[in-house]
């Protein structure tokens, strides 16, 4: 039997009270052995008897039809099975949560760049020679690729509250900017991959994917088949970030290949692939209007995004989504503009909204200070909201204040220099702060845990995206039961079990963790049972249980094994809560006042988000996030060429993620204390995304503050720096 | 990729039979996405006495084979000719150095992504099929030397010291004959056959560099911005070496990267220095000859300022005008 439990209330924080004392924990992953010695298997690292091998092969006009696909070009090549073509192929990966097939495009092209065809051979090579060499005939039409200039775009209804043009004519001090942030990529160590096997109707797939729930309805809407009929295995994967979220097109091929060939079919993407058809984060134009009274009161704040995609896309970069609950003012206002393009489509890339909404916001508060007079940090405290700004909803925890102060402290905030009055060599320095905020959220999850003796083992869908779900949901379990977590094993990415939210939108953590946590807790209650004491009088810890003054072994006592299963869903403390994570961001930059290079010199993330689990692999997450930021600021852009909108960034030579060297030494993360007892019941918030949100305009800040000027178009490449400094 | 005929070279003679493939690093790549399609590959890497570096006369020769670990960490250039181990340095990768040869690393081809994507016209890669970068994204595009056909870079980092240290390539002919040219001269522009890239010849095998002697007390500097602070290309790079002569400059060699289809030199620039005492107002009219007017395409426009002010903020340094904090200046010695 299943416990199902809706959140409608605050939770008393039992993760407190239980004994085995392993939350928090800087444990390591049980996993990570695995990963570092090559021996857990990634999807394409599985040899499966008689497998064929697919390569993809992409669309080089921009928009038309495919009249032939040249089969006859490559058939004669040694090893070439087939060149495989179906109405049921995707054009591009699903969008998270979609729960259905994407876009089947049949001989449509839509972008350069989109999967058109599987070319299947005996060998990797000999298929992708082919898929190199195939002559596709087309039927070009116009069609506008340039964001800037396609004239086909869609408007949306402004998102207000109060009077802005009212607030904003009281101003005193009025800032008006437009900040430009590049199309990005999540650049996922592990590129995407497939194999899949057909067995009595059923297809097998093992692939790399963040959502296996979803991803099970999306491949089996995608073939037009019944779900019971798809079976997907994701145990490990490579990073996700966003981008293996919904379901590929080198999984649709794979399926389908291996349905019509009758043999398992692998397909992985190359780089330049995944560069071409996974769904990349959207570039943005954003204007940022400020309003303040002259003591440093914000009156008036609006957040307008210009952003692209594809047609037939639902997913827009919800670029304003923290400036809608940050700070406080008389009226604010959001508008949103969607041009559509015929290039690569947009989705979610990590902290999709605040990863490059809250780089501009923040450089717009850090300018206003400026022109105010005031510390960045003060206009900051100054302007928290008592409540939700845009719906009054009541925060159900928030330590902003906290973690701009303490940060500042640490940081030595308040030996900051005057603007652009520091040097060292021809070195600039400065200093940058900015606020870090990204919405939190309980997904509908499930999970088994089962006890046998002193043993137990967890059972779920979800995922581990390098992110520590093993580690955590071990210390969950391990926690709740009185069990070391090197004794209970985790069986993940495995649709056959129990559905959870998958890994996305940093919720992984505190959906499926919260319903592991209800699954151990029924179990708790059978076990005081056969103790013979009432559940809250139970104490379990290192494989004993106590209670009432009765004593035994776990070994013993659970002489069979005992099950439970529980299922969690956001409720009605959503409605009246707004729960968010929030920090402060501090980075110290040198840029040269030749050349323009900026090197970041430290950054310290202090946050507030929740109970942490496991303090080693969330401060992991807080790391990459802010390694995101370094990116973010500095070195990441998608190029595209406007004419025809392919990629010219296709590989990680030319598409720079920060290497080593833009990353300081001296990157520190603390969390402070929190419980969020009205977001769920182990009290805990999203991690991964926070230490992105924000991360990057801290950077651009201190840019400034070291330059005396400003950069409005991120990345702050060395030619942007150069220009700001003498424009 | 290809499938390909494989030979291992077991005599100089056998270079000849197909496409070099010395550390793989670039030709590997360029194979697999079918931009480069041998039928026949010539493993080079057994031949004997390529992988030495040797005392010459007063200066050092450098087999083909050498990596750029190896060339980069070896003492002799260390001392001698320290820009050398400066920009091999700031190029690519340890792993990649490990693999990368001196012969190889001459040759690797234009990063130009219109190069890359055999989706694009590129006249490089088939001559006479057009530009695709003209119209497109360029920022990695040539400032000098480009034609009509093709405005593309060479982006090798060694190349450049190579160029501004006046080295000679060693190249042995496939009748058996070797040729010393200066590395000015090796290669040449794209012209209207940009895909002919140097002066080597059907059947030529690099065997050796050369570097001339040393000059004592020198100073030197490779000096390479990019759009990250490691393992990218570069935006412009500014190869230098200055004696100071007392209060006036003396052999001044300069040479500039990823601004043209190879080293860039200019000796009108060389001769305002010669001689001079360095100043602030010597070095803006010194890059006002330097930097051209405009640039081939408009994305490559900014190289021009960030030419002017890497080459002013690299000789201030080299002369001692401008503090050499955070910078890496070497001074030579024997
Ligand atoms: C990700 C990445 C980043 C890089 N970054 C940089 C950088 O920042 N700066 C930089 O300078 N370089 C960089 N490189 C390029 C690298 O330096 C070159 O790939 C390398 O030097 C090539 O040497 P190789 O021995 O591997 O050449 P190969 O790939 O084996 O050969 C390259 C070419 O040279 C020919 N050839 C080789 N040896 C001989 C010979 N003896 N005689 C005649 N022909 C010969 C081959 O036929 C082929 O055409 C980078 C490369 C990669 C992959
Ligand atoms: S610039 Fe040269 S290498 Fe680039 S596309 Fe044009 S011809 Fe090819």
């Amino acid at each position: 039997m299943k416990d199902h439990f809706t959140m409608d209330e605050p939770q008393p924080r039992v993760l407190d009270e239980t004994k085995q004392g392993v939350i928090g924990t800087p444990m390591d992953r049980p996993d990570g052995a695995r990963k570092v010695s090559g021996t857990a298997g990634y999807a394409a690292d599985h040899k499966v008897e008689g497998m064929a091998h697919g390569v993809l092969v992409r669309a080089t006009i921009s928009r038309g039809r495919v009249t032939d696909i040249g089969r006859a070009s490559v058939m004669d090549l040694d090893g070439v099975i087939e060149v495989v073509t179906d109405p049921r192929m995707t054009r591009n990966p699903a969008q998270g949560m979609a729960g259905e097939a994407p876009v089947q495009p049949g001989d449509d092209v839509h972008y350069h760049g989109q999967p058109i065809a599987v070319v299947v051979a005996e060998t990797f090579e000999a298929a992708r020679d082919a898929a190199q060499r195939l002559v596709v005939t087309y039927r070009k039409e116009d069609a506008a690729s340039d964001p800037d200039a396609t004239p086909d775009t869609e408007v949306g209804d402004p998102e207000t509250a109060g009077d802005f043009d009212a607030a904003w004519a009281k101003a005193d001090v009025r800032l008006d900017r437009t900040y430009t942030t590049p199309s990005q990529v999540s650049a996922a160590m592990e590129p995407h991959a497939a194999i899949a096997e057909w067995t009595d109707g059923r297809v097998e797939l093992r692939s790399s994917l963040q959502m296996v729930r979803f991803n099970k309805a999306e491949l089996a809407d995608t073939l037009g088949i019944d779900a019971d009929r798809v079976r997907i295995l994701s145990p490990f994967v490579g990073g996700g970030f966003g981008s293996k979220l919904g379901l590929g097109p080198e999984a649709v091929a794979a399926a389908i290949a291996s349905e019509k060939l009758g043999r398992p079919v692998r397909v992985v993407m190359s780089r330049q692939n995944v560069f071409d058809a996974v769904l990349r984060r959207s570039e943005t134009r954003q204007r940022v209007r400020l309003g303040a009274s002259k003591d440093g009161q914000l009156l008036a704040l609006s957040h307008d995004d210009r952003v692209s995609n594809l047609d037939g896309e639902g997913f827009a970069e919800p670029v304003s989504q923290a400036s809608q609950f940050l700070y406080r003012a008389d009226g604010l206002s959001f508008t949103q503009t969607v041009a559509r393009i015929a290039a690569t489509p947009a989705g979610s890339v990590r902290a999709p909204g605040e990863a490059v909404g809250m780089v501009a916001l923040e450089a717009a508060m850090d300018e206003l200070a400026d022109e105010l007079g005031v510390d960045p940090v003060e206009l900051r405290l100054n302007n928290l909201p008592d409540t939700h700004p845009m719906d009054g909803r009541a925060f159900s925890t928030r330590r902003l204040a906290d973690c701009l102060q303490d940060g500042a402290a640490r940081f030595g905030w308040a030996d900051r220099w005057t603007r652009g009055t520091r040097r060292e060599g021809d070195w600039l320095i400065g200093m940058g702060v900015a606020s870090a905020a990204r919405s939190n959220m309980l997904v509908k999850s499930a999970a088994r845990v089962r006890l046998q003796g002193d043993r137990a083992v967890v059972e779920t869908d979800m995922t581990d995206i390098g992110t520590g779900t093993y580690a955590i949901l071990s210390q969950i379990a391990g926690e709740m039961l009185g069990l070391s977590p090197d004794r209970v094993d985790v069986r993940l990415g495995d649709s056959d079990l129990p559905g959870a939210s998958g890994s996305g939108g940093s919720f992984g953590a505190s959906s499926a963790g919260s319903a592991t946590f209800l699954a151990a807790k029924r179990i708790r209650r059978d076990i005081a049972r056969k103790l013979g004491c009432p559940e809250d009088a139970l104490t379990l810890q290192n494989g004993r249980a106590r209670g009432d003054n009765r004593e035994a072994d776990l070994s013993e006592l659970i002489d069979q094994e005992l099950v439970g299963e529980a299922e969690i869903e956001a409720g009605k403390t959503d409605e009246s809560h707004f729960s968010a994570g929030f920090g402060a961001h501090f980075a110290e930059v040198a840029v040269n006042e030749w050349t323009g290079e900026v090197r970041v010199r430290r950054m310290l993330a202090v946050m507030s988000m929740g109970r942490i689990l496991n303090e080693k692999t969330a401060r992991s997450q807080a790391l990459g996030g802010m390694i995101w930021g370094i990116g973010t600021a500095l070195t990441e852009e998608v190029q595209s060429d406007a004419r025809d909108g392919h990629v010219v960034t296709r590989d990680l030579a030319n598409y720079h993620v920060p290497s080593h060297a833009d990353v300081p030494g001296d990157m520190q993360v603390v969390f402070l204390e929190e419980r969020d007892d009205w977001a769920n019941p182990i009290q805990t918030k999203g991690i991964g995304e926070l230490g992105i949100s924000g991360a990057g305009a801290a950077v651009i800040n201190a840019i400034s503050h070291a330059t005396g000027h400003r950069t409005y178009d991120c990345p702050a490449l060395p030619d942007r720096v150069i220009s700001s400094l003498a424009p | 990729m290809r499938p390909i005929d494989y030979r291992r070279a077991s005599s100089f003679d056998d270079a000849a039979a197909g496409q070099i493939i010395a550390g793989g690093t670039n030709l590997l790549d360029l194979m697999k996405i079918e931009v480069m399609t041998p039928d026949t590959v010539v493993d080079i890497t057994r031949l004997d006495g390529l992988s030495t570096i040797e005392a010459e006369d007063d200066g050092l020769r450098i087999g083909a084979l050498v990596t750029n670990t190896m060339l980069a960490n070896d003492a002799r250039v260390r001392a001698g000719w320290p820009l050398l181990s400066r920009a091999i340095l700031a190029g690519a990768s340890a792993q990649i150095r490990n693999k990368a040869t001196t012969g190889g690393n001459l040759l690797q081809r234009t990063r130009c992504p219109y190069f890359y994507d055999t989706s694009q016209a590129c006249n490089k890669r088939s001559p006479g099929e057009g530009c695709a970068a003209r119209g497109g994204a360029g920022r990695m595009l040539a400032l000098f030397g480009t034609s009509d056909q093709c405005l593309a870079a060479h982006p090798s980092d060694m190349a450049v010291a190579l160029a501004a240290l006046q080295a000679e390539v060693e190249i042995r002919g496939a009748e058996g004959r070797r040729r010393r040219v200066p590395i000015h001269d090796f290669y040449r522009g794209p012209g209207d056959r940009p895909d002919i890239e140097t002066v080597l010849d059907r059947g030529d095998l690099i065997t050796a560099v050369v570097l001339p002697r040393p000059l004592e007390g020198a100073r030197q500097t490779y000096r390479k911005v990019r759009d990250r602070a490691s393992y990218a290309f570069a935006l412009v790079s500014v190869a230098g070496s200055v004696t100071m002569d007392g209060e006036t400059m003396s052999d001044v060699s300069l040479a500039y990267g990823s601004v043209a289809p190879h080293p860039w030199m200019d000796h009108d620039v060389v001769a305002m220095l010669e001689g001079e005492r360095p100043s602030d107002a010597l070095f803006q009219r010194a890059a006002d000859r330097l930097v051209p007017d405009s640039a081939p395409h408009p994305d490559t426009d900014y190289k021009r300022t960030l030419l002017r002010r890497t080459f002013i903020a690299t000789l201030r340094q080299l002369t001692g005008l401008g503090d050499a904090t955070g910078t890496d200046i070497a001074r030579t010695h024997g």
